[in-house]
């Protein structure tokens, strides 16, 4: 193992407490729950009365904060390792990537004079 | 810079493991008792906000509450809808609680120790890309949620679902924009090299080493982020009662509805804690001077007893939010993060960065900072300038 990894050993040893928690707690809960099972139960939940239709729609608008959103945290796999290593690169990396966020922002106010921001 | 924990840096024999296994078991069992009383304190808090008596019978002062409520899950029923995936719908539970306990891990607790002969960190894991960890985690905590909503089969939980998302998504960008200002004064991802460049040097260390002052704008944007990001109160809309039943959770009875209120309040005291080892110096802070500096008192319980302090102080912070602020209409919601989030980061990220080049090219400190904001400021005013007005009408294109 690298040291790299070696770090991680930790993590892997509390994904599995956690894992063992949840586990522990939903068996533990199985162990001493009641099951009544009757078919009303398990009915979806439509304020009372019996549920009309199948699932609900989404509107195709959220489709596009999707892509919005892809541009803006692609945009930070660039920015953060500029950020760490903006004391070596110096000026000129600044104005590089000054010149690219704004292309960016550019980018955010056509999609808003556009009407994708628009909520009402 | 890599910063690792030097407890891991010789090799792993046994003694290592057990110390790591030890370490997880003591931050895990810190966690989940934190929760504990964070939810006590936070219905003790609010009750007194309002002028009522609060949880009184469970213990003294009601302390036991939490632990009440939790024992009574055990016992109440499940269901599973008919219209339900089924598998996904058991699988969310882990989902959403998982993510929450990993992003601790990275937090620095306390300074370096020895346990055993062994230097290490009160700090459970240290990889060298900490603060990518926390974003990633962040991430992966949505998936709890919005399977947990989809999975479901029923209508108020899709729609608590896609809200999740769709929050989640305008404010993303924002809360990690907002970072980059703390990486580009610390010059590391590592979460314990941050706390490091932020430690205790004199009193005026607070204004002028903590990045919360020189990242002011930076701070406050990440503080709005994180209490969106974690659905908390007034970003709550995820599971408005008043609209959407219970949420994504509405179809989610007993022990594992209350380990989505598990995972929802640790996300709370995990965003907390990554606030203060971001912005607030994580365990750095005064030692006592009337001790030896290398004794037990200053080198393990100082530490600790700052980062606590702080993170009680967030934590307050947070419940008065909850007991004070209305919760935001959707459009006002979404308008916040994509019109006035995402373009305050940019700009913070721009002016920070000018501000660190002046600082290691000794350009003057008192032109440099002026002009950037200055600059900042115009480019604002050009964009708003470029921005629909409220009244215009702006083609459609979806």
């Amino acid at each position: 193992m690298t040291d790299y990894y070696r770090e991680y050993l930790a993590v892997a040893v509390l994904i599995g407490a956690g894992l063992a928690m949840v586990g522990g707690m939903l068996g533990l809960g199985k162990l001493i729950r009641p099951t009544r099972p009757q078919p009303q139960k398990y009915v979806t939940y439509e304020a009372g009365s019996d549920p009309v239709g199948g699932w609900g729609q989404s509107n195709v608008r959220y489709y596009v904060y999707a892509l919005l959103f892809v541009m803006f945290d692609v945009e930070a796999v660039f920015i953060f390792p500029w950020a760490v290593r903006l004391e070596t690169l110096g000026v000129q990396s600044l104005i590089s990537m000054i010149v690219f966020i704004v292309i960016l922002a550019l980018g955010l106010v056509y999609a808003w004079r556009k009407g994708v921001l628009r909520w009402a | 810079m890599i910063a690792s924990d030097p407890l891991l840096s010789h090799g792993i024999d046994l003694e290592v493991v057990l110390i790591v296994i030890a370490k997880t078991i003591v931050v895990f069992a810190l966690l989940l008792v934190l929760v504990m009383f964070y939810i006590w304190f936070m219905r003790k808090v609010i009750a007194d906000m309002q002028n009522r008596i609060g949880p009184n019978n469970a213990g003294p002062w009601g302390i036991l509450q939490t632990l009440a409520d939790g024992i009574k899950f055990f016992f109440k029923e499940q269901s599973i809808p008919d219209t339900a995936d089924r598998w996904v719908f058991r699988l969310a539970p882990y989902l959403s609680v998982l993510p929450a306990f990993l992003a601790f891990s990275i937090i620095p607790i306390g300074g370096k120790v020895s346990i055993a002969g062994h230097q290490t960190y009160l700090q459970l894991a240290d990889p060298p890309i900490g603060v990518l960890f926390l974003l990633m985690m962040s991430g992966v905590g949505l998936y709890g949620v919005m399977l947990a909503g989809w999975a479901s089969g029923s209508k108020y939980p899709l729609l608590g679902a896609v809200r999740a998302s769709a929050q989640l998504l305008s404010y993303e960008a924002a809360f990690g924009l907002s970072v980059v200002a703390v990486l580009l004064h610390s010059g590391t991802l590592s979460t314990r090299g941050i706390a490091n460049a932020q430690a205790w040097t004199s009193w005026h260390s607070f204004v002028t080493d903590w990045y919360w002052s020189v990242a002011i704008v930076s701070f406050v944007i990440f503080v709005i982020a994180a209490v969106a990001e974690t659905n908390h109160p007034p970003f709550d809309l995820v599971e408005a009662e008043q609209e959407l039943v219970g949420g994504f959770h509405t179809e989610y009875t007993g022990i594992r509805f209350a380990i989505f209120f598990l995972a929802e309040f640790m996300n709370v005291i995990t965003m907390s804690a990554i606030a203060v080892t971001l912005f607030l110096g994580g365990p750095s802070g005064p030692a006592l001077g009337f001790l030896p500096q290398g004794g037990f008192v200053n080198l393990w319980i100082m530490p600790v007893f700052w980062f606590f302090l702080k993170l009680m102080v967030l934590l307050f912070g947070t419940v008065w939010l909850r007991a004070s602020v209305p919760r935001l209409r959707y459009d006002q919601l979404m308008d916040l993060g994509w019109k006035w989030l995402i373009e305050l980061s940019f700009l913070a990220v721009m002016v920070t960065a000018v501000v660190v080049v002046a600082r290691d090219q000794g350009w003057d400190r008192w032109i440099a900072v002026p002009a950037a904001f200055g600059g900042a400021l115009a480019i604002l005013g050009l964009l708003r300038l470029c921005m629909p007005h409220r009244d215009e009408t702006v083609s459609e294109v979806v």
